[in-house]
C-alpha cells in the first residue's frame, strides 16, 4: 500500500514541472480568456452604492429618490476618468443616449456653485425606468452580452435574445467565412497530401526520405517567413504570374494575392504537413499486401483502393483533416498578409479587439466561440474514431 | 475432420513404405514434362532485381490439375517466381504461358489466379464473410449467389461459425483457413501459395497439410506451393521443384527427388544423406562401379550425364543401410566401426567411420544396439545408391 502511495507521489513529483507549466501557461491564460468574455465588472467597480440600492428596485416602477441620491454619490465619488469612459461606453452599448446623458450629467455634478437637488432636474431622461434598467444590468459582474455579440446576438429593452441589426452583425459572416476558408484548405490539403502520403509510403530508402522531408521542411521554417516568401510568389509580377504567361495559359496577369485564392495556397502550403504525417503513418503500418491481394482476387486498382486502402487509410484522412481545420481557424498572419479585407478570418478580428480596441471581453468572448467550435469538431472526431472498424 | 484424417494416415505410410523398397530406377529426364496436359509454361525466365539476378533462364512446366511445390533455400527466387506468375512482378526477360496464352501483359486483377500469402493478408477492416465474398463482388455476382458461395467456403473450412467475426478476432489457424477459403472460392484457374503454413505450429500444419492435399484431390485444382519445408513438399505434391540460386536444380515426383537426386545440393537439402566420393570405373546396363579413396569399389544406379573416369559423389540415405556382422556378398559392404549410436524413439542413429570417412545409419527401431568401437559392414544394395553427377563444368569436360 505504502509503497504503491510513494511510487504515486514519485510519478508526480516527475510530472510535476509538465503539470506546472500545464497550468501556468495553458489553463491558466485559457481560463482567464474565457472569464474575461464573461465578466464585466466596469460598472459595478464605479457604482457600489447605486448597486446596493438597485438590489431593491422592482424594475419597473420611476427611480425612486434614494437610487438617484445613491448614483450621485457614486458618480462624484469616480475619479478615474479612463474607468468613467469605460463605463459609458459600457451603458451605451446597452441602451444608446447614455453618453450624451452621462456628460450632461458628471458636468452639472461637477458644478459647485449651484450642485442639482437631483437627477431628474438635471435631465428629463433620468426619469425613465429604461435607463435605470440599464445600469441595474450593467451592474451584475457576469455578461453574456460579449458571448452573444459574438455570434451577433443582443439583448434588447425586455432581456430577450435577438438579433443585432445589420450594420452590426458583422461576427457571423467572419466565423462562416473562417470555416468556409477552413474547410477548402482542409479539401485542398486531402487533395495532394493524400496521393503524396500514398506514393511516400510506397517508395523505401532515399526516395520516401526526400518526399518527406520535402513536406517537413516547411515545418522548419518560420510561418512568418513562408507567408511572406509566398507574399512574393503570389503578386502580379511574381514568379508564379510569370510561369503561367510564359506558358501562355493566361494572357495578362492573375490576381493571386489579397484574394481567396491567394489565401488558400498559402495556407495549404503551410498546413501540409499535418495532413500528410497522419495520412502516411496510418499507411505505413497498412500490410503491403493486401493491394496485392485484392489485386489477385480480381479488383481492378480502383476498385482495390476503393474497397481497402480508402477505407483503412481513413483514420489518417480523418486526423489529418482535424488537424488541418482546428489549425486553420485560428489562422491569422496568412490570412492578413496574403488576402484582402474580404479574407479576414476570425482570428483577425480578435486581434483587432484584443490590440486594436482593447475590448477583451469580446476578444475572449470570440475566442471561447472558436475553443467551442474546435472542441465540437474533436468530439465527433472522438466518436467516429472510437468505433472505427479494422482498427488491431 | 478427424475421421477423413484417419482414413489419409495409413495411405500415407504406405507410400513411405514403398519408397524405401522401389529399385527406382526411372531417369529423371521423364519427370521434367508434367504428367498432365500442359497448363502453365515458364519459357526462359529470367528475373533481374538491379545487377541482382534472382531467377535465372528457367523453363518449367505445370499440368493442369497438378500440385507442384517450388522447394528450396531462402533467396532461392521461389516467392520471386510465384510474383511473376500472379502478375505481381514482371520477367526482365522470357515468356510465361498459361492455357496457352501469354500472359506477360495481363493486370493481376485479370488473371484469375487466387493467391494465398503467407502472412495471410486478409482484409482487417472486412468480417471473415465479406473477405469471402470479397473476390465475388468483384465478379459482379448477385447477392444471393454470393451468400450461397460463401456458406459453402466456409463450411469447406469448417469456420461457418466464424463468419461475422474480424480477421483479427481469429487464430493463426483460421485465418490461415479464411485465407484458403477466399482464395478458392472464386474457383480460380490456379491457386498459388506462398509458404500458407510457416506462421502455424507443427500440429496445425500438418493438418493443415492434409487439408489442402485433400481440397486438391476433391476440386482438380492446379496448385504451385512455395515452401522450403522439404517434407511439406514431399507429402503434398504430385512434383517438386528444387530451387538454388534462382535455378531449378531438378524437378520430379517426391520420390525421384528423394531417391533419386540429380546434384549433391538436392541429396543434401532434401533428407539426410551420405555422401561419398569416388572415380567411375566401369558404366553397364544401368549400373556403375565406382572405386572408392579406400580401393573399395562400389556398384551404383546410375543414369546419364557420367562418363567412365568422372570424379562423382555417391549418394546412399542413412536409412537404406544395413548394419551386418557378416559381409554380404549380393549387396555393396563397407568396412566400418561404430563411433556413437543414438536411440531415437522412431529409429536407432548409428554414427560409422569406414576409415577416416564419416558414415550415418538409421536403423528400425528393433534394430539392436551397437557400442561404439563395434566393427560391422555397412550394407547396401545398389539400387539404394545413386551417382551423383559432377557440377556442370565437370560433366562437359568428361562428356568431351
Ligand atoms: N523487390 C525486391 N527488390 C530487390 N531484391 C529483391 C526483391 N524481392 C526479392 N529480392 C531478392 O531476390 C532474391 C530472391 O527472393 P525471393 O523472395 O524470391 O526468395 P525466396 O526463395 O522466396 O526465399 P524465402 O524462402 O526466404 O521466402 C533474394 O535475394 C531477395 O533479396
Ligand atoms: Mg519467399
Amino acid at each position: 500500500m505504502s509503497a504503491r502511495a510513494s511510487r504515486t507521489g514519485r510519478s508526480l513529483f516527475l510530472l510535476a514541472p509538465l503539470l506546472l507549466f500545464l497550468a501556468g501557461f495553458f489553463v491558466w491564460p485559457l481560463f482567464s480568456m474565457m472569464s474575461q468574455a464573461v465578466s464585466d465588472t466596469a460598472v459595478l467597480r464605479l457604482l457600489p452604492q447605486s448597486a446596493e440600492v438597485l438590489a431593491g428596485w422592482d424594475r419597473k416602477s420611476p427611480p425612486t429618490p434614494e437610487m438617484q441620491t445613491a448614483l450621485i454619490a457614486d458618480l462624484k465619488a469616480v475619479e478615474d476618468t479612463q474607468a468613467l469612459g469605460d463605463m459609458v461606453r459600457r451603458l451605451n452599448s446597452a441602451r444608446s443616449g447614455f453618453r450624451t446623458l452621462m456628460s450632461k450629467t458628471t458636468s452639472a455634478l461637477s458644478d459647485e456653485a449651484d450642485p442639482p437637488a437631483d437627477l431628474v432636474s438635471i435631465d428629463k431622461r433620468w426619469e425613465r425606468p429604461e435607463f435605470w434598467l440599464a445600469i441595474a444590468d450593467a451592474l451584475s459582474p457576469l455578461t453574456d452580452r460579449n458571448l452573444l455579440a459574438a455570434v451577433d446576438l443582443g439583448r434588447n429593452a425586455d432581456g430577450e435574445i435577438e438579433h443585432l441589426p445589420a450594420d452590426q452583425s458583422v461576427n457571423r459572416v467572419i466565423l462562416v467565412r473562417t470555416f468556409w476558408i477552413s474547410a477548402l484548405v482542409t479539401f485542398a490539403c486531402i487533395a495532394i497530401g493524400y496521393p503524396y502520403a500514398i506514393i511516400a509510403a510506397s517508395l523505401s530508402g532515399w526516395k520516401r526520405d526526400v518526399m518527406l522531408a520535402a513536406v517537413l521542411l516547411p515545418l522548419w521554417t518560420s510561418l512568418l517567413v513562408r507567408t511572406a516568401a509566398w507574399f512574393i510568389l503570389l503578386q502580379e509580377q511574381g514568379l508564379i504570374n510569370d510561369v503561367l504567361q510564359m506558358l501562355g495559359l493566361t494572357s495578362g496577369p492573375v490576381q493571386l494575392i489579397f484574394n481567396r485564392t491567394g489565401v488558400v495556397i498559402a495556407m495549404t502550403h503551410v498546413l501540409l504537413p499535418f495532413m500528410v504525417l497522419p495520412i502516411y503513418s496510418v499507411l505505413i503500418t497498412i500490410p503491403k499486401n493486401l493491394m496485392p491481394a485484392a489485386a489477385s482476387l480480381g479488383a481492378h486498382p480502383l476498385r482495390a483502393f476503393l474497397r481497402v486502402l480508402l477505407p483503412l487509410s481513413l483514420r489518417g484522412v480523418a486526423a489529418g483533416s482535424l488537424l488541418v481545420f482546428i489549425s486553420a481557424i485560428g489562422y491569422y498572419i496568412t490570412p492578413a498578409l496574403i488576402g484582402g479585407p474580404g479574407d479576414q478570418m476570425i482570428s483577425s478580428i480578435i486581434a483587432f479587439y484584443a490590440i486594436g480596441s482593447a475590448n477583451w471581453g469580446m476578444a475572449g468572448a470570440l475566442g471561447v466561440v472558436l475553443l467551442a467550435a474546435t472542441l465540437v469538431l474533436y468530439s465527433v472526431y472522438a466518436r467516429l474514431s472510437a468505433d472505427e472498424p479494422g482498427r488491431r | 475432420m478427424r475421421r477423413r484424417r484417419s482414413f489419409l494416415l495409413p495411405g500415407g505410410e504406405k507410400v513411405a513404405e514403398g519408397r524405401m523398397r522401389g529399385p527406382a530406377l526411372c531417369p529423371t529426364a521423364r519427370a521434367r514434362e508434367p504428367l498432365l496436359a500442359e497448363f502453365i509454361r515458364f519459357d526462359r525466365i529470367t528475373k533481374f532485381y538491379g545487377p541482382l539476378c534472382v531467377v535465372e533462364n528457367l523453363d518449367l512446366g505445370i499440368g493442369k490439375g497438378e500440385f507442384v511445390s517450388l522447394l528450396g533455400p531462402s533467396g532461392s527466387g521461389k516467392t520471386t517466381l510465384l510474383m511473376m506468375l500472379a502478375g505481381f512482378e514482371q520477367p526482365t526477360s522470357g515468356t510465361i504461358l498459361v492455357d496457352g496464352q501469354a500472359v506477360n501483359d495481363v493486370p493481376t486483377h485479370k488473371r484469375d489466379m487466387g493467391v494465398v500469402f503467407q502472412s495471410y493478408a486478409l482484409f482487417p477492416h472486412m468480417t471473415v464473410g465479406e473477405n469471402i465474398a470479397f473476390p465475388l463482388e468483384m465478379r459482379g455476382l448477385g447477392k444471393a449467389e454470393i451468400a450461397d458461395r460463401v456458406t459453402r467456403a466456409l463450411d469447406m473450412v469448417q469456420l461457418s461459425a466464424m463468419r461475422e467475426r474480424r480477421p483479427a478476432q481469429l487464430s493463426g489457424g483460421q485465418q490461415q483457413r479464411v485465407a484458403l477459403a477466399r482464395a478458392l472460392v472464386f474457383e480460380p484457374r490456379v491457386v498459388l501459395m506462398d509458404e500458407p503454413l510457416g506462421a502455424l505450429d507443427k500440429q496445425l500444419r500438418e493438418q493443415m497439410q492434409l487439408d489442402i492435399r485433400d481440397l486438391h484431390r476433391r476440386l482438380g485444382l492446379t496448385i504451385v506451393f512455395v515452401t522450403h519445408d522439404q517434407s511439406e513438399a514431399l507429402t503434398m505434391s504430385d512434383r517438386v521443384a528444387v530451387f538454388n540460386k534462382g535455378k531449378i536444380e531438378q524437378i520430379g515426383t517426391p520420390r525421384q527427388v528423394y531417391d533419386e537426386p540429380a546434384t549433391r545440393f538436392v541429396a543434401e537439402f532434401i533428407g539426410e544423406t551420405n555422401l561419398i566420393e569416388g572415380v567411375v570405373a566401369r558404366i553397364s546396363g544401368g549400373e556403375a562401379a565406382v572405386r572408392l579413396a579406400s580401393g573399395a569399389e562400389i556398384v551404383s544406379a546410375v543414369s546419364g550425364g557420367v562418363a567412365e573416369g568422372a570424379t562423382v559423389y555417391l549418394s546412399v540415405r542413412p536409412e537404406r543401410i544395413e548394419l551386418a556382422e557378416a559381409r554380404n556378398a549380393a549387396h555393396n559392404c563397407l568396412e566400418t566401426e561404430v563411433t556413437d549410436s543414438v536411440y531415437q524413439g522412431d529409429h536407432l542413429r548409428v554414427e560409422l567411420a569406414a576409415g577416416s570417412h564419416p558414415l550415418i545409419a538409421k536403423l528400425g527401431r528393433r534394430s539392436r544396439e551397437f557400442e561404439p568401437g563395434t566393427k560391422v559392414f555397412a550394407a547396401f544394395s545398389a539400387g539404394d545408391c545413386r551417382v551423383i553427377a559432377p557440377p556442370d563444368g565437370q560433366r562437359q569436360a568428361a562428356a568431351s
